[in-house]
């Protein structure tokens, strides 16, 4: 586990994503976004670690992450994602989808697409109009799925205004399985389960963690066999014969790892501590 | 306890006229609530306040300043990792963990520092260029305080490495040497520059001879007739004894050096031999602890503390730690001159050379505008186990006192109160309490948020708590109607009689619309399902749904009775049930017996019996009268042929 860069940002980052790389690209990524919440003023920002002109020995670039530009948010960045290069969607602890534009010519954000009453609990008409947040975000251009704490789940497309489709369901919650290679969690740590079968010896531990947000890394070789041995040790009820090896990669705990994102070699996370980080060599 | 210093400042409030009316103010934990009212000054009879807003005023901004931000969560990891550090650890192992948590806090001051002085050059206008200016420069005291403690305090250098740390605590301070340095040196004739003889000035003041030593052999290089005594003031520079780190001598071997090296000097004085250069010739008067030489640089020194260190350097390098205070203030007074008097700062600076821990916290504590440092510095320093336990008359100590006031301040502003929540949680005798206080007053506005306050509160057993803010965030629930999500807080929060007003609710609702919202949660409610009695009539309820659609009559059917006759169905939906029971007691086959039955009718009775009369009606209640007694009849008939059945099927014999 190489060096992580850490970066204190004077707001509790909600939400990390990388910046998907365009298909075929062989670069590494280069950009990611993060939302911030709890704060009286909120924002999107778009930050980077790419070109500083500085290269180090290995010929990796050196350096940590440097703001790019930002945006006014309304209310909680509650879930972030890219709809495309450009365009980044969040959901809004008032009740408000956005999309964001990013224009790269003069490094700025702006609301390409807003809509403002897309969960609610009392609807726009009547007089006790009340807002829901909406909790999470999901896009496939595009369409972009929202779901809020109003039981609403909306779709959306990108073109429209009006939502294309409404259904009302009751969510609640589960608690998250973790099926996948990278948690984050409640408690502040930020572990790495690796699974893959390559390595010889190797102990099993158990995560002792609060609430953990999950995610499934982006294989980065070899995806169909990753895969299917991953799945299997996940669904393996014997924990002592399929070894999973476990790394914890921040270097101390504090408050809460909020959001993780990973894309090929790098990992970007945010935290309540106000600090966001970066590392470029996860498997090396 | 000393006066504040001047008038207080007067605040503005914009809208508010306050020579017209009076206005009124309550105090809350980190603010002030200010209004105008109705009562005019002058007697008049108006009656209504001009201005419509209340307003709330905040002193501590410092909390909202972006870069300040950085400071207090950087500092957070910092406290957690020092409460962490195992208290078994003692002696060497011990005291080199706390210094090095002390030079954490320093790089965090000072990388705020940085920042803060970045942003300084390149504010816009004047004004906020002149604020953080002034921050910067209150930075840099708390730094410049905080690694003087940390070398008399924590290091506790003994004699001989005191001063050594001494005079790197003041070329960290003093800082103009390098700009100096980078000018002259950049020159084309250094040695000609006008500055060239300051600097080298400056280089011994600061006890850097080496450097100094290079400047003279360049002024060697450039003028040939001065280069012998420039020789011999090298040679005295070089051979200065001092104790160095891997050194072995004793500091009676040092001392015995320095006194040889010392008259040496005086010698050097007595023959006058740089005469001929009265820059070498004050240099030599430096060097040899002469005080007028020393205060003729008082611009060059710039301050006290930096004479006092010198002064030290060439006069007593063996100094004692507890003989520091008299040469303090002495140097304080020599490099005043009466022409000033001191600042705040010096205060500070007199009393930690005294060693008196508990006035340079009460001097900083008035002097700083916030208790982040007073905290910090006060918690390492009780970890260094020197601060004596006297109780302030509220029943906590120091330590505790200053770290509650920060906390309380931290839980003042939206985000940061989660940094809040760590500092209570070490505060032994009031922390639990105090937070159980204000964690109950953070405004919750997203679930996601009640979630991180919740497991806050359940990872400490604050179960008070947790019921208090489960059964607010169910009434939010019930209010926006989200019937599913408030029955799930009221089961978090044990609330029994909740549970029932939501059972309620959803019983209500499937009354009037004949299907439950929800279904999935009613479904899997488990042993929850105990809360309360109208809960586990819903339970049940929806369990009877399932059985009957599973075709599993008889269960249904004894289930059923089992919750009219147990009494666990509320009266008002004994309706309901009977009418459920209408299905069944027309299928082909018999299923309730007759023993069933007559229990079924039973309630039927005791149900219509207590109707009450209606007098006079209106259509409406009339037609619903109406409906309610066609319903009962049917079940009456269909009541009657069931028992007829039931009787003839347990009256014959089997298979016959």
């Amino acid at each position: 586990m190489e060096e992580i860069y850490a970066k204190f940002v004077s707001q509790k980052i909600s939400k990390t994503r990388w910046r998907p790389l365009p298909p075929g690209s062989l670069q590494t990524a280069e950009t990611f976004a993060t939302g911030s919440w709890d704060n009286e003023e909120n924002y999107v920002s778009l930050w980077s670690i790419g070109d500083f002109g500085n290269l180090d020995s290995d010929g990796g670039f050196e350096g940590d992450h440097q703001l790019l530009c930002d945006i006014r948010h309304h209310g909680d960045v509650m879930d972030l994602q890219f709809f495309d290069q450009e365009r980044i969607v969040t959901a809004s602890s008032t009740g408000c989808v956005t999309v964001f534009l990013h224009h790269p010519n003069n490094q700025t954000l702006s609301v390409n697409q807003q809509w403002t009453t897309a969960h609610y609990h009392a609807g726009p008409g009547s007089p006790s109009y009340s807002s829901a947040p909406c909790t999470g975000v999901v896009c496939n251009n595009p369409e972009i799925v929202t779901v809020g704490e109003d039981g609403r789940i909306n779709l959306f497309r990108a073109d429209h205004k009006e939502a294309v489709r409404t259904i009302v369901w009751e969510v609640h919650f589960h608690p998250s399985n973790p099926d996948h290679l990278f948690t984050c969690s409640e408690d502040g740590s930020l572990w790495h389960w690796d699974a893959s079968t390559d390595i010889p010896e190797k102990s099993s531990l158990f995560h002792q963690g609060g609430r953990s947000s999950t995610f499934l890394s982006h294989s980065i070789s070899n995806q169909a066999n990753v895969h299917q041995s991953v799945i299997s040790s996940w669904l393996s009820t014997d924990p002592a014969k399929d070894r999973i090896e476990i790394t914890s990669l921040l270097p101390s705990r504090s408050l809460s790892v909020n959001s993780l994102d990973v894309l090929g070699p790098c990992l970007v996370c945010g935290t309540d501590a106000e600090a966001i980080y970066v590392t470029r060599h996860l498997f090396s | 306890m000393e006066e504040l210093d001047g008038e207080p400042a007067v605040t503005v409030i914009p809208g508010v006229n306050s020579k017209k009316n009076q206005m009124c103010f309550d105090w809350g934990p980190g603010e002030m609530l200010v209004c105008e009212t109705s009562f005019s000054k002058k007697e008049k009879s108006e009656m209504v306040p001009s201005c419509p807003f209340i307003y709330i005023i905040r002193k501590d901004v410092d909390v909202y300043s972006q870069i300040l931000r950085k400071l207090f969560n950087e500092s957070h990891g910092i406290f957690l990792g020092l409460q962490r550090i195992d208290e078994e650890l003692t002696g060497k192992s011990r005291k080199s963990q706390l210094v090095r948590v002390s030079k954490n806090y320093r790089s965090v001051i000072r990388a705020c520092m940085e920042e803060m002085h970045q942003v300084a050059i390149a504010a816009k206008d004047p004004a906020s260029g002149r604020q953080f200016s002034s921050q910067v420069s209150i930075l840099s005291a708390m730094e410049l305080i905080w690694n003087l403690c940390e070398i008399l305090f924590i290091e506790v250098a003994p004699a001989g490495h005191l001063l050594l740390h001494l005079l790197d605590w003041v070329r960290l301070h003093v800082c103009e040497v390098d700009s100096l340095s980078a000018d002259v040196l950049g020159s084309e004739n250094p040695s000609n520059h006008d500055s060239f003889w300051n600097l080298v000035t400056i280089l011994v003041l600061q006890g850097r001879l080496d450097e100094a030593r290079q400047m003279l052999s360049k002024e060697a290089d450039a003028s040939p007739a001065s280069a012998g005594i420039c020789r011999i003031m090298g040679d005295l520079m070089r051979t200065m004894p001092i104790l160095s780190p891997g050194n072995t001598q004793t500091l009676t071997e040092l001392e015995l050096k320095w006194q040889h090296w010392h008259e040496e000097c005086e010698r050097y004085l007595q023959d006058s031999t740089f005469a001929t250069n009265p820059h070498l010739e004050s240099l030599l008067k430096i060097m040899l602890g002469d005080e007028a030489a020393l205060l003729e640089q008082k611009e060059l020194l710039s301050n006290w503390y930096h004479f006092l260190v010198t002064r030290l350097l060439y006069s007593n390098p063996t100094v004692k730690p507890i003989d520091l205070h008299y040469y303090a203030q002495s140097s304080l007074d020599l490099f005043l001159g009466g022409e000033s008097s001191p600042e705040p700062l010096d205060n500070i600076l007199l009393a930690a050379f005294e060693f008196d821990i508990h006035q340079v916290i009460k001097e900083c504590s008035i002097a700083l505008s916030n208790w982040w440092f007073v905290a910090h510095l006060t918690d390492l320093l009780d970890h260094c186990k020197l601060l004596q336990s006297h109780n302030l008359y509220f029943g906590s100590n120091m330590r505790e006192f200053l770290l509650l006031e920060y906390a309380s301040g931290l839980f003042a502003h939206p985000s940061l109160w989660q940094l809040g929540v760590d500092y209570f949680d070490y505060c032994p005798k009031l922390g639990r309490v105090s937070l159980e206080l204000h964690i109950e007053r953070i405004p919750l506005n997203t679930e996601q948020k009640a979630l991180k306050v919740l497991r806050i509160c359940e990872q400490r057993q604050m179960t008070e708590q947790v019921r208090s803010i489960c059964k607010i965030l169910a009434m939010k629930a019930v209010r926006n109607n989200r019937l599913g999500s408030a029955l799930s807080w009221s089961i978090r929060a044990k609330d029994a009689a909740f549970a029932t007003l939501v059972s309620d609710r959803f019983l209500r609702d499937y009354c009037e619309r004949g299907c439950f919202s929800d279904l999935d949660l009613i479904d899997n409610l488990g042993p929850a399902m105990m809360l309360s009695d109208r809960l586990t009539f819903l339970g049940k309820y929806r369990e009877f749904h399932h059985m009957y659609g599973e075709k599993r009559f008889a269960d249904a059917a004894s289930l059923l009775l089992f919750l009219m006759t147990s009494r666990i169905a509320p009266r008002s939906f004994w309706m309901t049930l009977l009418t459920d029971a209408l299905p069944l007691l027309e299928q082909k086959q018999v299923i309730f017996s007759a023993e069933q039955t007559y229990e079924l009718m039973q309630c039927l009775e005791d149900l219509t019996s207590r109707r009450p009369v209606r007098g006079e009606s209106d259509i409406q209640q009339l037609q619903d009268e109406d409906i309610e007694t066609t319903k009962v009849e049917m079940l009456r008939l269909a009541l009657a042929r069931n028992l007829a059945r039931a009787i003839i099927r347990e009256g014959s014999l089997e298979g016959s």
